[in-house]
């Protein structure tokens, strides 16, 4: 009996390494990759060159980080009310609103960037209105304004469904204990509701600025090759083995400078967030 | 207050689901074109048919799917078995920390390393070519890993240990208490990460996007490729019959969802059975 169980632990302890050993393979050595290929040259020797002539590129970071930037504010003044006045909502309405999130969750980004150009087209469904209704055409892809437009469109439901998730969870008696004690509805809302949700205000906005500031679909496809954003120069440094440095060294700027934002971001919150898949 | 936030949820849903509407409308329009609604008929769905190469991404999406969710699902669910056994928490949490890092860094920088990775890897190893169906393979496993451990490791957290435990009293072997009791507490978790997998895997865009080959496409490649240049509609019949089938495997999921409840159901009871004897 007791050797059966030592035998068995044995086996237990052995079970995470197959992980162990994928991770390392495929999480970890392609990162120390990326490292590599940012501090060399095409012949293999180091340099700091890459790093350097990142100063080239200061205006798309700039760009990226600004387009990022509006387009997680206006998801959150948008999607914080949505998720607000789902969890109000009585529990079957809550259930079918919430599958309505989820669905253009589970459509892919392409195909709702792709379907958003077929209404903001110049040949689109909106300007064909516009026309038809004695209105002059109006640009909107190539705009920046549809570069945010798309991000926002993409990422809205992953600004709502965290903040939802805590919203459902807080206990009501909260907010009828700030009533009681005479807070108005205003108070209650600034001095319970949102400090309480905080933690998935939080974890919707790194869900929505960190795919922002990366995507390269969105502005090649709105922004009609006019906005060329980090995402963009990342994956035109890869078509060509010549530049993979340069792409290398942007990438693990970019990666820097997120992990850091997120864990900047963690810190305001005691949890990772509320967001569970 | 009731009707303006319905107004206002209604006003974001019909913002969020517009252009999908519009793709899905417009791809039963013969005359091809957003100017003008000719008649509905399935001309486009007919083009579509006639596609090889859809067929081949379709096939090649699903393999992968399939392929990486299964393998995913097997290495995640002993790496979270394993991560329960153990005992030391600064081995666990590092483990974790690695686990996490896929699900943190954008899609972009997980794309490039892996790329360079391979072609890194193959040119040590004197490989002809690095990308394909195998890269692939390894690329999706990669990131669905993540998602199965996040799902199964909190079946685990939640589980009495007092099951197990009675199960080993009243006779059982270890691995048949695993088997017995712990296997089928953890199945849900087990199932809606192998789900998640697959969704994920089959929707996958911008890892895919470095990490394959010409010769093996998937369906999110194949859109990105048809679209690059002009409006096609047999890729918007494509998009329709895609987000169908999304539509469908949601439902199927809530549907496993309450699946999972009986299945906690039947625990709960054999609990109290056991409480009773």
């Amino acid at each position: 009996m007791r050797s059966s169980v030592r035998h068995r632990s044995l086996l237990e302890r052995a079970a995470a390494a197959p992980h162990v050993v994928w991770a390392i393979l495929f999480i970890v050595a392609p990162l120390l990759f990326v490292i590599y290929f940012a501090m060399t040259d095409a012949e293999g020797n180091i340099t700091l060159k890459n790093l350097a002539s990142l100063a080239d590129y200061s205006n798309i970071f700039l760009l990226s980080v600004s387009f990022a930037f509006i387009a997680t504010l206006i998801c959150l003044l948008l999607g914080y009310p949505l998720a607000y006045f789902m969890s109000r909502a009585s529990k079957p309405a809550r259930r079918a609103l919430l599958l309505l999130l989820m669905l253009p969750m589970w459509i892919s980004l392409l195909i709702r960037t792709y379907s958003l150009m077929a209404l903001l087209d110049n040949g689109g469904l909106l300007n064909t209105l516009l026309v038809s209704l004695g209105f002059e055409r109006i640009k909107i892809i190539g705009t920046g304004g549809a570069v945010i437009l798309g991000m926002i469109y993409d990422f809205l439901p992953y600004m709502v469904l965290p903040i939802f998730t805590v919203l459902t969870k807080l206990d009501p008696r909260y907010i009828e204990a700030a009533a009681d004690l005479g807070c108005n509805g205003l108070q209650v809302l600034g001095r319970v509701i949102l400090p309480l949700s905080l933690p998935g205000v939080i974890s919707g906005i790194t869900m929505v600025f960190v795919p922002s500031i990366s995507t390269f679909y969105i502005s090649q496809k709105l922004g009609g090759g006019a906005f060329e954003l980090i995402g963009d120069t990342i994956e035109r440094q890869f078509q060509h083995p010549s530049t993979y440095h340069t792409g290398a060294a942007i990438s693990l700027v970019m990666m820097i400078l997120i992990i850091i934002s997120v864990a900047i971001m963690n810190r305001f919150s005691d949890n990772g967030g509320g967001f569970v898949v | 207050m009731k009707v303006f936030s319905k107004i206002y949820m209604g006003l974001v849903f019909a913002l969020l689901y517009a252009p999908i509407l519009v793709l899905v409308i417009y791809s039963f329009n013969e005359a091809g074109e957003l100017g003008s609604f000719s008649r509905v008929s399935l001309y486009w769905y007919r083009q579509l048919f006639r596609d090889a190469k859809a067929f081949e991404s379709l096939k090649n999406s699903l393999f992968l799917a399939v392929t990486s969710s299964v393998l995913a699902t097997v290495i995640g669910t002993f790496a979270a078995l394993g991560l329960d056994r153990m005992r030391r928490r600064y081995i666990r949490n590092a483990i974790m920390s690695v686990t996490n890092i896929p699900m943190m860094n954008p899609d972009i920088v997980t794309g490039v390393s892996m790329m360079l990775f391979f072609v890194a890897s193959a040119s040590i190893l004197g490989l002809a070519s690095p990308l394909g169906r195998t890269s692939m393979i390894i690329a999706h496993t990669t990131f669905n890993i993540p998602y199965v451990i996040l799902s199964v490791r909190p079946r685990f957290l939640q589980m009495d240990r007092n099951l197990t435990e009675a199960a080993l009293d009243l006779g059982c072997t270890p691995s048949r208490a695993f088997f017995k009791v712990e296997l089928p507490f953890i199945t849900p978790g087990i199932i809606s990460g192998l789900i998640m997998g697959f969704t994920l895997s089959l929707d996958d865009f911008v890892i895919s996007h470095f990490v394959s080959s010409p010769d093996f496409q998937t369906l999110p490649l194949y859109i990105y490729n048809q679209t690059a240049h002009q409006v096609k509609f047999s890729m918007y019949a494509l998009c329709t019959l895609i987000i169908l089938s999304i539509l469908i495997l949601l439902l199927i999921i809530n549907f496993a969802g309450t699946f999972g409840e009986t299945n906690n159901n039947k625990i709960l009871k054999l609990k109290r059975k056991e409480s009773r004897s």
